[in-house]
């Protein structure tokens, strides 16, 4: 079973997103904020993070920097999953290291694309 | 509850007003309407009643038979047909489709690719995007590509080349995303002008006159035949065999099979999943 951890702030988006990646397979955990994030990370890499953008503590661009200078690395695939759907906030998570971007609103459809998209699903 | 979940539930359509309508979409396209379908055609119908103020499908047909309005009829083909598409659908077979045309184009030659039944474009798009990549790294040339429907709604919309949010993120990945595309303020997505003039939209019903000219290499009919009836199917595998060069291929959608359909083509030895012209196919006559 793949695993994905759901990086957001909202409660409600959390649980959204997981129950669709639960109908896709993937053993899911959560995380509410970048720092908390990664440390689970370090624990125990997921296979794929689905990663909001803004969050207190530590916001998503900065989490994203942060693993890829890690010691993982390269491991887990990050899709952005954010309001944030402007060109420059795109270009500048695919140069950070993003794999994928999802603009919300999303639904089912959406993110097994994605997921697909990056070897996941 | 259910009545109150509801409100806007109109009577049911006479059987005679359904047999109306799927027998103008069969004459017209081809398409059978399963009756496991024939709930889609309220659903699918109800902007066009809106916009009469009608209530019933059997409203709608009464206008329609009664020959008012000229354009209607067209206009009904064009929201019953199933337009679902989307970039990139079943992605290895793009790279199939490259990959087999590279195969095919001698020097010089320019190929020609043909999706029948393109709806909305994404099917094309996704092509030139791949092509022209693949021009960008080989420095060959750009195929010829055509999209064809029988729906003047959904070549309207391919040739502007916008798409919504939700479908730019359906099989797109988000690098082609914003190299091939502007975003605009409203949300949608515009294909770049030196994307979307690498391919010619014009509308054609495949069950009518006027194909296009000359011969292809490739021919992607993806998710078009499904609803067609056997002798239909028979006749469009038959005009196919006609338009592909020597050594050309015919591409349908994941379901799809030529087996069982026709003796003009058989699965292809070079290319898995494609289909190639039976030599000397189609001659023998029962
Ligand atoms: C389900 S879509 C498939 C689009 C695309 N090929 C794909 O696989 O994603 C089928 C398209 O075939 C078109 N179509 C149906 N009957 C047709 C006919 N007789 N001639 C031309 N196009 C037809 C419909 O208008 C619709 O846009």
């Amino acid at each position: 079973m793949k695993t994905c951890l759901v990086v957001d702030d909202s409660k409600v988006i959390r649980k959204v997103a997981r129950h669709i990646l639960e109908t896709l397979n993937f053993a899911v955990s959560e995380a509410a904020d970048g720092r908390e994030a990664l440390d689970h990370c370090m624990a125990t890499p997921p296979d794929v993070i689905l990663l909001d953008w803004n969050m207190p503590v530590m916001s998503g661009m900065e989490f994203l920097r942060a693993l890829r200078e890690s010691s993982i690395a390269d491991k887990p695939k990050v899709v952005f999953c954010t309001t944030e759907n402007g060109m420059a906030h795109i270009r500048a998570a695919i140069e950070a290291g993003a794999d994928e971007y999802v603009m919300k609103p999303f639904d089912r459809d959406t993110l097994e694309s994605k997921l697909q998209i990056v070897g996941m699903a | 509850m259910a009545s109150q979940a509801t409100p806007q539930a109109s009577p049911p359509a006479s059987p005679q007003a359904i047999a109306v309508l799927t027998r103008l979409l069969e004459a017209r396209t081809g398409q059978q309407l399963a009756s496991a379908r024939a709930w889609r055609i309220d659903t699918a119908l109800r902007p066009l009643m809106r916009l009469r103020a009608l209530e019933t499908l059997d409203q709608l047909v009464h206008l329609l038979l009664g020959g008012q309005e000229a354009a209607l009829s067209d206009q009904i083909v064009d929201a019953l047909v199933n337009n679902e598409t989307s970039f990139f659908r079943e992605s290895p077979v793009f790279d199939s489709v490259v990959e087999a045309t590279t195969a095919l184009e001698g020097e010089g030659r320019r190929a020609r690719v043909w999706c029948a039944g393109c709806s909305t474009g994404q099917e094309p798009l996704s092509l030139a995007m791949l092509f022209a990549e693949r021009r960008d790294k080989t420095g060959r040339g750009m195929p010829e590509i055509l999209g064809t429907d029988v729906s003047e709604g959904v070549i309207h919309r391919a040739r502007q080349g916008r798409y919504s949010q939700f479908e730019i993120q359906r099989g797109l990945p988000i690098r082609r995303a914003v190299t091939w595309f502007d975003g605009d303020a409203s949300g949608e997505w515009i294909a770049k002008p030196e994307l979307l003039r690498h391919v010619a939209y014009r509308p054609l019903n495949l069950m009518g006159e006027g194909w296009p000219i000359g011969r292809f290499d490739v021919i992607l009919c993806r998710n078009v035949l499904l609803y067609l009836s056997a002798e239909a199917k028979a006749l469009m595998f038959t005009r196919f065999a006609e338009v592909l060069r020597p050594g050309g291929l015919l591409v349908l959608g994941a379901g799809e099979t030529v087996i069982g359909q026709t003796d003009r083509f058989q699965p292809s030895a070079r290319v898995r999943g494609f289909y190639e012209p039976v030599v000397g196919g189609g001659r023998a006559v029962a």
